[in-house]
C-alpha cells in the first residue's frame, strides 16, 4: 500500500522500560513508516500498551533509547509535546465525555487550558463536522454521546483524536467492542487515514483484523521484539505462534451427539423486537454455537433463556420439565449458567475477592446449622474450583481484579460451575483474553461438554465457534436462518455467509 | 424546545409539575397571583438560589460540599470582625470581603481533596465539623448585633405600591442573586472553564488524559461554592439583621435537595441551570402555597418532604422503564 | 504472610492503627487529667457513647451498600416519638412494663416501616440513596414537629431509668445495649448472606443481580434493618433524657458518616468492618469527654473530631503512597 522507501514517521531504537525491577520493555525496535498502517501484536502484558505510553510521553523510557519521530532524533518527550507533533491515542477505554454532545466531545482538546475563553460553539460544530466529513462519517453533532451505540462512539474518538491535525494516531484495541459490519466500516476509516497520508499503528486482539489492514506487523512477546513482518503471506496460525510462542490448534473439534438426551429445548421463543420463532436442542454433552452479528439477538436470547427478560410467545423445557424461569434466581435454581459477555462490569465483581466471586452463587450451600456461612466450607469450595480450572492466583482474598483476563474468565466459570448447571451460556468467552489463554478456555469447555454439561456458545468469532463447537447455528435479524456442521464448512465459507 | 426536553428531561417534568403547582394555587388562592407575593417569594429564596447555583458547579464536577452553609456562618462572623476592625465598610468592600472569605474556604476543601486525593463527601464533612465547631467555639454561641448599618438597612431595587396601599418590594439581595445566577450560567455554559468542569465531572480520567487541569478545576469548583455561600452569607444576614453563628446550619442538606430534584447529578456531568432555579422554586413556592391556603406552618416541612418523595419516585420510574426499553 | 500480616487481614487494615491510636488518646489524656481515668468518667463516657453507636451502625450498612441514609436521626426520634405516645396512652408515668414492651414494638415498626419505604425507593424506583433519604429526613422532621408542635415531651414511668441510667454487672445497660447490636451487626456483615450481599452490591450491583443475588430485597432489607437499629437508639435516647423532642440528637448526624469514614468504611460502599468502625466511636468519645474534663467545650471536640478525620485521610494517604511508591499520577 505504501512505498517501503516512504519516510519513517517512528523509529525507536533499543527501548528498554523497568518497572521496580520488572523490565516490561527489553531493548525493543519500532518503526513506522508515513502512511503505513502498522500493527502492534502481542498479548496482554507484553509490553505493547506500555510502548505506546512511551512514544505519547506518558512514561519516559530507561535512558540507552533512541527515539526519533518525524526524521528528528529527540531525548525525552512530553504529552503535550506529542500532541503538538501530531501524535494521537484513541484509548482501549475511549476516554470520551458521556454527557456532553458529539461536537463536545470531538472539539473538546480545543477547549483545554488554564486560562479561561468563552466557548465559540460555532466554530467547534463546524471543526466537528469538518472532521466527520473528512472521515467520511455522518453523525448528528448535537446528541448526547451516551445515547450512542458504542460503534459510533469510537467514530467520535477517532474524530477527536485527528482533531490536532494527526500524523502518527495509535489505536489501541478499537474494534473490541465492535460488531463486524461495525469494524468494516472502522477499518475503511483507517484505510481512508492512509491514504491522506496519516501513519496509523493499530493494536490488536483479532488477529484476522490484524492481517487484512496492516502493511507490515511487530510482534512483541514478553517484553522483546520478536520480529517485524510483512502481512502478505502471514495466516492467522502462524501469527498467533509469534505471539504466544506456541502452536495454536485450529483443528475441528466437533462431535456427533445427536444420540444424547436433549437437555434444553426451545420452541417458537418470540419477544416481539429482539427474536422471533426460535427452536433449538442442545443435547448432553453437546456444544451448540451461536454465531451472527451483533445486535442479531444473539445476547438478547441467552437473556430470556435465564429470565432476565419475559418471552411473547414460545415455551422451554429443560431436562423435559417446562422451563419459565421468571428471573435470574430462578434459571439458576433450575439448573441454568450464563456467562455475560461483559467480564467487566457484569461478569464478576472487580473490587472484590476472588474467593467471594466464586462463593456468590452458591451462598445457600455455604450455610451451617445455624443459617451463618461456614468459611471452612466456603474455603474447600474456592480451593476446590480454583485447582479444577487451574487458576493462577496469588491468594483467593485478592480483588478479582488483580486476575489476567484468562484467569478472570475461569473464575466467572468456576463460579457458575460451583452451581451444578445443566446448561451453560458462553457468551463472547474469550472478549479480551489472551489467544494462549482461549485455547485453555476452550480445553475447559470441552471437558464439561465430556462431562455431559449442554453449552452454547455464543460468539461473533466465526473460526472461534466453527473449531469449537459441535453444530452452529447462525442468527440474523432476530432468527435462525441456518444450521451447520463445522466438518462440512470452511471458516472462510461461513464467514462470507455470516458477515454477507 | 424539543431537544431540550430530550435532552433534560427531570426539568422538563420539574416544569411540568411547577406550572401545574403554580395554576393551581393562582385558582385556588386570590392572593398567590399578587406582585407583594411574587416579590417576597423572590426575597425569601435569593439566599437559597445563590447557595444553590454554586453546589451546582461542585455536583456538575462530580463533587458534593456539606460544608458551604457553616462556611456562610463563618464568613459572616470573620467579616463582621473585619467590618468593625475597618471601622464600616461598604456594599462593594462588603462583597469582596464575603466573597474573598468564602473563596478562601472553598479554597480549602478543594486543597484537601485534591492534596490528599480524597473523596469530596468525606473532607467536606470534616470541614463541616471544624468550621462550625471553631465558630461555636470562638463565639460561644452569641449573636452579633452590633452591625454596620449599610449591612442591616433595607435597601429596595424596586417598589410599587398597589392601589389598596400594599406594598410590594425587591432586596438588594434579589439583584445579587440576579447576577450570582448570570455569572454561575456564564461559568458554566460559555466559556472553556465551564465544559472543563462538566468534563471532569462526566469523566475524571478521560479528563486527566486530555489535560485538563484537575487542582485548577478542583479549586474552581467549591472557591465558586465558597465564593457564593460567603455572598448568600452576607444577603441573609441583611435580611436577618443580625449574626448569629448557629443560624445556617442544616440549610445545605434542603439546599441539596433542591439542586438534585432540579436533575443535577449526583456523581457528576449534569445539571443545569434552569434544573436548579426549578428545583429551588418547586420546594419555595409549594411552601407558599401552604401558607397562602391557610395549612399549620408546623406541617410544611412534612407536606414539602413528602412532595419531594413522590417528585422522586415518579420521575425516575419513568427514567427507569426508559433506560430498560432502550438495553439490549 | 508474616503473623502481622494475617492479623492485619483478619482484623482490617484500619483495625490496629486505629488501636494504637485509642491507646495513646487513652494515654495522653490520663496524664493531661486526672479526672480521665476515673470510674465516674469512664462510666460517663459508657452511657454517652452507645446512642452515636447505635446510629452509626444505622449509617454504616447504607455507606457498605453504596447509598447512605440521611434521615437516621428523625427516625430515631419519630421511634421515640411513638414509644412516648403509647406510654402516655397507658397513664405516662404509671404506664407499666407491658406498656413499655408494646410500645417499643410500635417504635420498631414505625422505624422499620420508614426505611423499608426508602429502600422500597431505592430498589425500585432506582432513585439516589442521598436524595430518597434527605426527602424522607425533610418528611419526618415535618411529621415530627406537627405533631408535637415542636415542644419536648416528658413524663414517664420512673423503671425506664434502669435502661438509661441503669448497670448490669458493672456494665451500663445501654453500652451492653450497643455491644451486642455491634456484635449481631459484625456477625450479620461478616456471616450471613444478606451481609454478603450487602458488600457484593456496595461494588457493583449490576453484577451481583447477574450472579443471582436478590439486589432488590437486600435494598429494602438494609434500609429496613438500619431503621429498626434507629428505633433502638431512639428509646434509648428517651430513656436516658426522660422525654423525646424532634431534632435531638440532630446534630450526631454527619458524626455518624464521620465515623464510618475514620473506620475505614468504603465511601463508595463495598468495604468496611464492624470492629475499625467501634474503635473510632470510642476515639471520638474519648476526644470529646477528655477534652471537655481539660475545659474546652463540646463545639471544640467537633472541630477536633472533624481535623481527626482530615489527619486520618492525609496518614492513608501518606501511607498508600509509601507501600506503592509515588507511581504515576
Amino acid at each position: 500500500m505504501t512505498p517501503d522507501d516512504a519516510p519513517f514517521a517512528l523509529r525507536l531504537s533499543n527501548v528498554s522500560k523497568t518497572f521496580g525491577g520488572l523490565k516490561a520493555l527489553d531493548a525493543v525496535d519500532f518503526a513506522v513508516r508515513a502512511g503505513e498502517v502498522h500493527c502492534l501484536a502481542g498479548e496482554n502484558g507484553c509490553g505493547k500498551s506500555t510502548l505506546i505510553k512511551i512514544v505519547t510521553g506518558v512514561y519516559t523510557a530507561d535512558p540507552g533509547a533512541h527515539i526519533e519521530l518525524f526524521g528528528q532524533a529527540r531525548d525525552g518527550i512530553t504529552p503535550s509535546e506529542a500532541r503538538e507533533l501530531g501524535i494521537a491515542v484513541i484509548w482501549q477505554d475511549l476516554a470520551l465525555f458521556p454527557h456532553m454532545t458529539v461536537a463536545e466531545n470531538i472539539a473538546f482538546d480545543g477547549m483545554v487550558g488554564n486560562l479561561p475563553r468563552l466557548l465559540s460553539r460555532g466554530a467547534a460544530r463546524a471543526e466537528a463536522q469538518a472532521m466527520l466529513d473528512r472521515l467520511g462519517v455522518r453523525l448528528d453533532l448535537d446528541t448526547r454521546l451516551n445515547t450512542l451505540p458504542i460503534a459510533q462512539r469510537q467514530l467520535v474518538a477517532i474524530a477527536r483524536a485527528l482533531m490536532g491535525a494527526a500524523r502518527l494516531v495509535f489505536m489501541d484495541e478499537p474494534t473490541a467492542s465492535l460488531t463486524q459490519s461495525e469494524t468494516d466500516g472502522l477499518l475503511k476509516v483507517v484505510q481512508t487515514l492512509s491514504e491522506q497520508g496519516v501513519s496509523v499503528v493499530f493494536v490488536s486482539h483479532r488477529l484476522a483484523e490484524v492481517l487484512e489492514i496492516s502493511t507490515s506487523v511487530t510482534v512483541i512477546r514478553d517484553g522483546k521484539l520478536v520480529g517485524v513482518y510483512p502481512t502478505e503471506g502471514l495466516t492467522q496460525a502462524r501469527l498467533g505462534e509469534l505471539m504466544t510462542g506456541a502452536i495454536l490448534s485450529s483443528e475441528v473439534t466437533a462431535q456427533d451427539r445427536s444420540g444424547a438426551a436433549p437437555v434444553l429445548q426451545v420452541e417458537n421463543l418470540t419477544r416481539v423486537g429482539e427474536f422471533q420463532d426460535i427452536s433449538l436442542t442442545i443435547r448432553r454433552g453437546e456444544v451448540v454455537g451461536l454465531t451472527g452479528l451483533i445486535g442479531a439477538g444473539r445476547t438478547e436470547l441467552a437473556h430470556t433463556l435465564i429470565g432476565m427478560t419475559q418471552p411473547d410467545a414460545g415455551h422451554m423445557t429443560l431436562n423435559g420439565q417446562p422451563l419459565r424461569p421468571r428471573n435470574i434466581r430462578a434459571a439458576i435454581a433450575a439448573g441454568i449458567a450464563y456467562v455475560s459477555e461483559d467480564r467487566l462490569s457484569l461478569g464478576l465483581i472487580q473490587p472484590q475477592s476472588i474467593a467471594d466471586n466464586t462463593a456468590i452463587s452458591v451462598l445457600d450451600r455455604l450455610l451451617n446449622g445455624l443459617g451463618l456461612i461456614a468459611s471452612s466450607r466456603k474455603d474447600r469450595l474456592v480451593r476446590t474450583w480454583i485447582d479444577q480450572l487451574s487458576v493462577k492466583i496469588g491468594h483467593p482474598d485478592d480483588p478479582v481484579s488483580t486476575l489476567s483476563g484468562g484467569n478472570q474468565q475461569r473464575v466467572v466459570l468456576s463460579k457458575w460451575l460451583a452451581t451444578e448447571p445443566k446448561l451453560i451460556i458462553l457468551d463472547s468467552p474469550t472478549v479480551g483474553v489472551d489467544v494462549g489463554a482461549r485455547a485453555g478456555i476452550f480445553r475447559i469447555v470441552r471437558r464439561l461438554a465430556d462431562e455431559g454439561l449442554a453449552i452454547l456458545l455464543i460468539s461473533d468469532e466465526v473460526s472461534e465457534v466453527l473449531t469449537n463447537a459441535d453444530r452452529v447455528l447462525h442468527m440474523e435479524s432476530g432468527r435462525l436462518v441456518n444450521e451447520i456442521d463445522p466438518h462440512a464448512t470452511t471458516v472462510e465459507e461461513l464467514e462470507a455467509q455470516v458477515y454477507a | 424546545m424539543r431537544r431540550f426536553a430530550k435532552d433534560c428531561p427531570v426539568e422538563t417534568r420539574l416544569f411540568a409539575v411547577l406550572v401545574l403547582i403554580t395554576l393551581g394555587l393562582g385558582l385556588g388562592t386570590d392572593t398567590f397571583f399578587t406582585l407583594a407575593n411574587i416579590t417576597s417569594l423572590l426575597n425569601n429564596n435569593a439566599v437559597n438560589l445563590i447557595w444553590a447555583v454554586g453546589l451546582l458547579v461542585v455536583l456538575i464536577a462530580g463533587g458534593i460540599d456539606i460544608s458551604f452553609a457553616v462556611a456562610a456562618s463563618v464568613v459572616q462572623y470573620l467579616a463582621a470582625l473585619i467590618f468593625g476592625a475597618i471601622g464600616g465598610g461598604n456594599w462593594a468592600t462588603g462583597l469582596i470581603v464575603a466573597g474573598g472569605l468564602g473563596l478562601c474556604l472553598g479554597l480549602i476543601n478543594a486543597a484537601l481533596i485534591h492534596g490528599f486525593r480524597v473523596v469530596s463527601i468525606v473532607i467536606t464533612i470534616a470541614t463541616f465539623n471544624v468550621f462550625f465547631g471553631l465558630l461555636m467555639f470562638f463565639t460561644r454561641g452569641r449573636n452579633i448585633y452590633a452591625l454596620p448599618g449599610w449591612w442591616t438597612d433595607r435597601i429596595f431595587i424596586f417598589e410599587y405600591q398597589s392601589a389598596n396601599g400594599v406594598w410590594s418590594e425587591l432586596n438588594l439581595s434579589v439583584a445579587i442573586m440576579l447576577a450570582c445566577v448570570a455569572a454561575t450560567a456564564i461559568l458554566i455554559g460559555w466559556t472553556t472553564w465551564g465544559r472543563q468542569l462538566y468534563a471532569m465531572g462526566d469523566n475524571p480520567e478521560g479528563a486527566r488524559r486530555a489535560g485538563v487541569n484537575i487542582a485548577l478545576m478542583h479549586g474552581l469548583a467549591y472557591g465558586w461554592l465558597g465564593m457564593m455561600a460567603g455572598i448568600a452569607g452576607l444577603c441573609q444576614v441583611n435580611i436577618a439583621k443580625e449574626v448569629v453563628p448557629n443560624a445556617l446550619y442544616g440549610r445545605e442538606l434542603e439546599v441539596l435537595a433542591a439542586v438534585v430534584l432540579g436533575g443535577a447529578r449526583l456523581g457528576g456531568g449534569r445539571g443545569t441551570i434552569i434544573g436548579c432555579i426549578l428545583g429551588v422554586l418547586f420546594v419555595a413556592v409549594t411552601q407558599n402555597g401552604l401558607n397562602l391556603l391557610g395549612i399549620s406552618p408546623f406541617a410544611f416541612q412534612m407536606i414539602i418532604g413528602a412532595a419531594i418523595l413522590v417528585a422522586i419516585s415518579t420521575s425516575n420510574l419513568d427514567l427507569g422503564l426508559k433506560r430498560r426499553r432502550a438495553a439490549p | 504472610m508474616s503473623a502481622f500480616d494475617r492479623l492485619n487481614a483478619r482484623l482490617g487494615r484500619e483495625t490496629l492503627p486505629l488501636l494504637a491510636f485509642a491507646v495513646f488518646v487513652f494515654a495522653a489524656f490520663s496524664l493531661a487529667t486526672p479526672l480521665f481515668l476515673t470510674g465516674r468518667n469512664l462510666s460517663s463516657m459508657a452511657f454517652q457513647m452507645p446512642v452515636l453507636g447505635l446510629l452509626t451502625l444505622a449509617m454504616m450498612v447504607p455507606i457498605l451498600s453504596g447509598g447512605l441514609n440521611l434521615a437516621i436521626i428523625f427516625q430515631a426520634n419519630l421511634s421515640g416519638l411513638t414509644l412516648a405516645w403509647v406510654l402516655i396512652q397507658f397513664g405516662g408515668p404509671e404506664a407499666g412494663v407491658g406498656a413499655f414492651l408494646l410500645g417499643c414494638l410500635a417504635a420498631i415498626a414505625v422505624g422499620a416501616t420508614s426505611g423499608a419505604l426508602m429502600g422500597a425507593v431505592v430498589a425500585y424506583v432506582g432513585a439516589h440513596p442521598i436524595l430518597v433519604s434527605l426527602a424522607m429526613m425533610i418528611f419526618l422532621r415535618g411529621l415530627g414537629e406537627f405533631l408535637t408542635r415542636g415542644g419536648d415531651i416528658s413524663g414517664f414511668p420512673e423503671f425506664l431509668g434502669v435502661i438509661g441510667h441503669g448497670n448490669v454487672m458493672g456494665i451500663p445497660v445501654p453500652l451492653l445495649v450497643f455491644g451486642l447490636a455491634a456484635l449481631v451487626w459484625h456477625i450479620m456483615l461478616t456471616r450471613t448472606r444478606h451481609g454478603f450481599s450487602v458488600y457484593m452490591i456496595g461494588s457493583n450491583i449490576e453484577a451481583s443481580e447477574y450472579s443471582g443475588l436478590h439486589t432488590k430485597r437486600t435494598l429494602m432489607l438494609i434500609y429496613t434493618i438500619s431503621g429498626i437499629i434507629c428505633a433502638v437508639a431512639g428509646i434509648l435516647m428517651l430513656t436516658r433524657f426522660n422525654s423525646v423532642r424532634v431534632g435531638h440528637g440532630e446534630a450526631l448526624l454527619l458524626v455518624t458518616v464521620l465515623a464510618c469514614f475514620l473506620g475505614g468504611v468504603d465511601p463508595f460502599g463495598g468495604f468496611g468492618r464492624v470492629l475499625p468502625v467501634v474503635l473510632a466511636l470510642v476515639i471520638l468519645q474519648m476526644l470529646s469527654s477528655g477534652l471537655n474534663l481539660i475545659g474546652a467545650n463540646q463545639h471544640l471536640s467537633t472541630a477536633v473530631w472533624g481535623l481527626f478525620l482530615i489527619a486520618v485521610m492525609a496518614l492513608r494517604w501518606l501511607g498508600g503512597r509509601l507501600r506503592y511508591g509515588t507511581g504515576r499520577d
